[in-house]
């Protein structure tokens, strides 16, 4: 359990970092496709028995640039691109699952996550590239809140609008396939999008918009974690549902 | 009359067309901005006047004729901190979290480069611009709280921050009260005749343009006219225009 509440706790710092750049662009369709073809890449690892998690995070990153150079050449319309890629890669993963069947206990983890079966290896990649995210985050913070505001006044600024657009994309990729252990294929995107919405209620400063929507997932993430073991259930599930719930609250209180 | 400098060319448009799709939306535009000009773009609606702005800016590549700024090709353009930019009323989504000191900064950004966070100075030029526009006690605000014409304001400032020699405006004044509509073209005056800045001001008020201006050009497809102002007002394109409702919102 140990290994899943550091592994955990990055995902929950890293996913609404990327998050409420997805969430304000209305790119949130893009980290349900990424996790889709993470399974693809889950479901390829297996087979030919390479770590899973690597396999997840090669196949998510390629399709994050394909997905881009579909998206500038405008030659299909952006939610189409990703639900072609959505449906093709869950279809790739199925007829793939299918074929090596047998593979379910192990696929089950994959699909709604399973802190138990973090390996160490798994913390360590989780938390290399965690730093990396965070850190490129940083790096391009002011590039990335600028495109995300206003891409055509940011491009006139001098600002690599190309650039910064596949650098968030590739961060996006990144993240979803390194929480597959812990939420599971199915809840990423919950994680990535709820603690985001959640902050933005608030209506405060950019920063410290993100401040608080990483303070409300590490938080769901802790307590998820905590209440799956004891109560032995699902953990991607229960700290989604843990997100909702102060999601919730946050609507009661603003309300009043 | 204000006294321009025709030796300092800023903007050269060469047999520029465009088109999104099939249909060409600008045809064949030729023009010449220079230093201190305040330039009056009129038209109507659908007529290129966005488009013809951001073919200027580099954001659209033309498909056919060349686009030079500050005397280089567009392509190989690089001193994006001498440009300003408000773009035709900036959607802003409910909820987007960022207070109005924030983005005036991003006006900024461009002047800072890769990998710089915000010196003392950017903090002072971006307070100084907030008062520029009579906004500095909004700065903890957030951007959605504001009226349409304080955010109007707001975008006005970010382009300001920027401390460019030629700001682009896109309709700036849409939904903006008659007070503030005067203060605002008070602004734009004062900064052309005192920092001989050089404006770009696309609108449909050609009534206040024609008083404000330097040049008017009128476009619709093709720059049917370009040039003084006061000749415009006495010629058909501005009947035709006014036929057609493009006056008024
Ligand atoms: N992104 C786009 N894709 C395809 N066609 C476009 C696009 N943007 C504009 N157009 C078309 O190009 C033409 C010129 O549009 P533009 O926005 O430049 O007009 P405008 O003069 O700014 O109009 P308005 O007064 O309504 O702002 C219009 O016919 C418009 O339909
Ligand atoms: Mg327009």
């Amino acid at each position: 359990m140990i290994r899943g509440f550091e592994a955990g706790i990055i995902i929950a710092v890293i996913a609404p970092l990327i998050g409420i750049f997805l969430v304000l662009r209305r790119y949130s369709l893009i980290a349900d496709t990424l996790s889709h073809v993470s399974l693809a890449g889950v479901a390829i690892g297996l087979l030919l028995k390479i770590n899973p998690l690597i396999a997840a995070i090669i196949a998510a990153v390629v399709s994050s640039v394909a997905i881009e150079k579909l998206r500038i050449s405008k030659r299909i319309f952006g939610e189409s691109a990703l639900s072609i890629f959505l449906s093709g890669s869950l279809a790739l993963a199925i007829v793939l699952i299918s074929f090596a069947h047998g593979f379910g206990a192990d696929l089950f983890s994959y699909l709604f996550g399973s802190i138990n079966t973090v390996k160490q290896s798994d913390v360590y990649i989780i938390g290399a590239l965690g730093i990396l995210v965070v850190a490129a985050v940083i790096a391009f913070y002011k590039e990335l809140v600028f495109v995300t505001v206003d891409e055509e006044a940011a491009y006139v600024s001098g600002i690599p609008t190309k650039f910064i657009n596949i650098l968030l994309i590739v961060l996006a990729a990144f993240t979803v396939s390194l929480a597959i252990p812990i939420v599971g294929v199915l809840l990423i995107s919950a994680l990535m999008v709820i603690p985001v919405v959640t902050a933005l209620q608030l209506k405060m400063s950019f920063k410290k918009t993100i401040f608080f929507a990483d303070l409300i997932s590490v938080f769901s993430v802790i307590t998820g974690i905590i209440l799956s073991f004891y109560l032995n259930l699902s953990p991607g599930g229960t700290i989604v549902l843990v997100a909702l719930g102060i999601f919730i609250l946050t609507l009661f209180i603003k309300r009043r | 009359m204000q006294h321009v400098d025709h030796a300092h060319t800023i903007i050269e448009l060469d047999r520029v067309c465009f088109s999104y799709t099939n249909e060409e939306v600008i045809k064949d535009v030729s023009l010449e901005i220079h230093k201190g000009d305040y330039v009056g773009i009129v038209g109507p609606n659908g007529g290129g006047k966005s488009t013809l702005l951001k073919l200027m800016l580099g954001i659209l590549k033309p498909n056919d004729g060349t686009v030079r700024l500050f005397g280089s090709d567009i392509k190989d353009f690089k001193d994006w901190s001498k440009i300003g930019y408000v773009p035709q009323k900036t959607y802003i989504e409910i909820n987007f979290p960022v207070i109005v000191e924030e983005l005036v900064a991003m006006g900024r950004y461009g002047k800072q480069g890769l990998f710089h966070f915000p010196t003392k100075e950017d903090k002072e030029k971006t307070l100084t611009a907030l008062k520029q526009v009579d906004m500095l006690g909004y700065k903890d605000r957030q951007i959605n709280d504001l009226s349409g014409g304080q955010q109007q304001r707001v975008f006005i400032a970010r382009a300001l921050a920027t401390e460019p020699e030629i700001i682009f405006l896109d309709e700036p004044t849409v939904g903006v009260d008659i007070k503030t509509q005067k203060q605002f073209y008070a602004l734009l005056r004062k900064l052309n005749k005192e920092l001989a800045l050089t404006l770009v001001l696309v609108t449909h008020e050609l009534d206040v343009v024609a008083h404000e201006a330097t040049e008017l050009g009128y476009i619709n497809r093709t720059m049917e006219y370009y040039g003084n102002p006061e000749e415009f007002l006495k010629g058909a394109y501005f009947h035709e225009l006014i036929g057609r409702g493009g006056l008024h919102h």
